[in-house]
């Protein structure tokens, strides 16, 4: 492979796809720890990154491979770092910090089952809630949950350019069984592709942190002389850890950030029929049953309309809402033991029914059938 | 070196945050007179990392430089994304005995292996300053700390010796008490191509010389001073002769490949390899 990729189709394995559009994306510095499903991002990286003038190391943990991918951001690079569960929790001091310090940077993470060790090599979609809760204190997520490899491809770019537009870590939530798939994948020519590059200071700015809108941002060795922290600070990055005021300004901002442009970063995939039996709610590996499944549904006379989360975190509670009008009862299935079936009840609130379709362990999919299954039951139940 | 030395054109303009006699005013200010003698007329081309505790607020934000104060024991692999970026630009760390070789102890051996360009200041007080008295890796055995009531228990590690093992490029520990040869070490480490490791033995008179019954911080330097042993003497000592006392010296000074001379050589191979499959 020469150091471009080549605009065409390609048949990729989705960690591959993954790799391939953190280069396009213009991601030139990787750390990260190895562990399944997720090490051949790394090893890619570690082949692919030399030959574009980056740099991909193996660090001693995960910790340290988040920490690396902050410093190279602050020293300007576009950088991510890739692991799955058990990595993924140790990751989640860091996300904070890199929350508080408004750090762009990507961190994949391919859902395995958990929890601990559990079954490493088997995929999941456990990680649901710590993607949006797993570090302490206020903050806000952005993560992206990819169903295909094209989207394993899509989504790393569009993580690339949510985390330089809003100067936050964003998280591509993928899964063993999205990662370890090999598939069709068409790479458009470059000009079709968007990039994003974070907002860079004017030389007499002296405020990066926590403005109205998203702060420019130095890099260290510019001669800005920027004080980082995560502690509590104010626009020029010099700490207050005991004024309430700052804290709540800074927090709120932050927040702010994510939720003011909410409706900028969501984005589903729906079909959405104005009067359905039926609606679905679904994400990742476990979304690629619902299309079988409402052809399946049809032929029994039940029309099912459903909604895929691209983006999980912000949630896309607009979408879900309008197929809550719509259908009589709502199933979400997952292969977990209810996350964002929970998420579906909050925004429903009661307006329909919500059911939760619950899979775990040996990283066996939800089968059309099953789906099948659960939606002639639920419109029995309802009627 | 004409101009003469004064750490206000280094610090910004804010009252610095420690206690009465803390010894991190003394790191402070051999570390600046170093970068001085070194010629640096301003912080322009270093950054500085540090992690949580006092040690940690020795750069942030008082350096007038560009800063990043990490969580507590992060502070070396941030330091490793950014000197891998900026390979130009010296690369220094700040931090207490805990962040260090407690909670950070897995990243500092391992930077100390690949033999990272970065200069490491550990500022070791014997004692978890910040957090008010507990003890700490390096504290020593048999000393009452908040969460050793009756006397510690355990073994102290000696950290310099386990960087040097470690593989790094130059490691040195002095007391502030040995201000002219502190300062001597740090220009050194911060001139050193490779991992360099500078352990500074640091008074904290309030959560370790009261415990310790150092009436002041007086009686801690007297008690650095008669403490202390050169280094060249120590191998004619027993392990019980060793045991309370401080082996100060440069332990080593090597010149050895670095982690970014190496990393960038194997990435300049790659492309030439590229070139003519
Ligand atoms: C993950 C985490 N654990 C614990 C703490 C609490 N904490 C703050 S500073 C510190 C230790 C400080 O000791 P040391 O690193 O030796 O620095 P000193 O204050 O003595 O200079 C601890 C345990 C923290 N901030 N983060
Ligand atoms: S508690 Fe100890 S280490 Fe911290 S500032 Fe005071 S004297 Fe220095």
């Amino acid at each position: 492979m020469t150091s471009k990729i080549i605009p065409r189709t390609h048949f990729w394995q989705g960690n591959e796809a993954c790799a391939e559009a953190a280069i396009v994306s213009g991601c030139r510095f990787f750390a990260g720890y190895p562990i399944t499903p997720a090490s051949e991002i790394g090893e890619h990286l570690a082949w692919r990154l030399p030959q574009v003038g980056g740099i991909a190391v193996q660090m001693e943990d995960e910790i340290a491979s988040l920490g690396a991918v902050v410093g190279a951001s602050w020293a300007g690079a576009k950088a991510m770092t890739a692991t799955s569960g058990p990595g993924f929790s140790l990751m989640q001091e860091l996300i904070g910090y890199a929350f508080m310090t408004e750090t762009p940077c990507v961190v994949v993470d391919v859902q395995r089952t958990g929890p601990s060790t559990g079954q490493a090599t088997k995929g999941g979609q456990g990680d649901v809630m710590q993607a949006r809760w797993g570090t302490h204190g206020d903050y806000a997520s952005i993560a992206l949950s990819p169903n295909s490899v094209q989207e394993m491809f899509d989504l790393t770019i569009r993580a690339f350019n949510l985390a330089e537009t809003y100067r936050t870590p964003v998280v591509l939530l993928a899964d063993e069984i999205i990662a370890h798939m090999r598939e069709q994948i068409i790479i458009p020519q470059s000009d079709q592709i968007t990039i994003i590059n974070r907002k860079k200071p004017k030389p007499t700015d002296k405020a990066f942190f926590n403005g109205e809108d998203v702060a420019p941002m130095p890099s260290v060795g510019e001669g800005y002389n920027v004080p980082i922290t995560g502690s509590t600070h104010n626009e020029y990055g010099y700490r207050f850890t005991a004024d309430r005021a700052v804290h709540k300004q800074l927090v709120e901002s932050l927040i702010g950030k994510v939720r003011n442009n909410s409706e900028k970063i969501v984005d589903y995939e729906s079909n959405n029929f104005d009067d359905c039996d039926v609606g679905i709610v679904s994400f990742g590996c476990t979304s690629r049953a619902v299309y079988e499944t409402v052809d399946l549904a049809k032929k029994k006379g039940v029309t099912v309309g459903f909604v895929r989360l691209k983006t999980i975190w912000p949630f896309p509670e607009e979408a879900v809402r309008n197929i809550a009008k719509n259908a009589k009862v709502i199933i979400v299935p997952e292969l977990n033991m209810g996350e964002v079936f929970y998420e579906v009840e909050r925004v429903v609130h009661g307006y329909v029914p919500v059911i939760p379709l619950n899979k775990i362990g040996g990283g066996e999919m939800i089968t059309p059938e099953e789906l099948l299954a659960k939606i002639i039951e639920s419109v029995k139940k309802v009627d | 070196m004409t101009e003469a030395f004064t750490s206000r054109k280094y610090l910004r303009d804010m009252s610095l945050p420690f206690c009465v006699g803390c010894g991190c005013v003394t790191v402070i200010n051999h570390f600046l007179r170093a970068v001085h003698e070194l010629g640096h007329k301003d912080l322009s081309k270093f950054v500085f990392c540090s992690g949580i505790g006092c040690a940690g607020w020795i750069p942030s934000p008082y350096f007038k430089a560009d800063s990043i104060h990490t969580p507590h024991g992060r502070s070396i692999p941030v330091a490793t994304g950014v000197k891998l970026l900026r390979s130009d630009l010296n690369v220094v760390v700040f931090g207490g005995d805990g962040d260090i070789a407690g909670i950070g102890m897995g990243h500092l051996v391992h930077a100390a292996r690949r033999n990272l360009d970065i200069t490491v200041v550990m500022v070791n007080n014997m004692i978890y300053g910040m957090t008010g008295g507990q003890v700490a890796p390096t504290t020593p055995i048999g000393t009452k700390t908040t969460t050793t009531p009756y006397g510690s228990f355990e073994q102290p590690l000696d950290v310099t010796r386990l960087v040097v093992a470690a593989g790094a490029s130059f490691v040195a520990r002095w007391t502030t008490a040995h201000g002219e040869q502190l300062k001597e070490s740090l220009k050194k480490a911060v001139a050193t191509k490779g991992f360099a490791f500078v352990e500074a033995v640091s008074p904290c008179p309030t959560a370790f010389g009261r415990r310790a019954g150092f009436k002041d911080v007086a009686e801690t330097f007297r008690w650095y001073r008669d403490n202390s042993v050169p280094l060249e003497e120590t191998e004619k000592m027993t392990v019980e002769e060793l045991t309370s006392k401080i082996a100060v010296g440069e332990y080593v000074d090597r010149k050895i490949p670095t982690f970014t001379e190496t990393i960038f050589k194997t990435i300049r191979e790659a492309k030439k390899s590229e070139k003519t499959n």
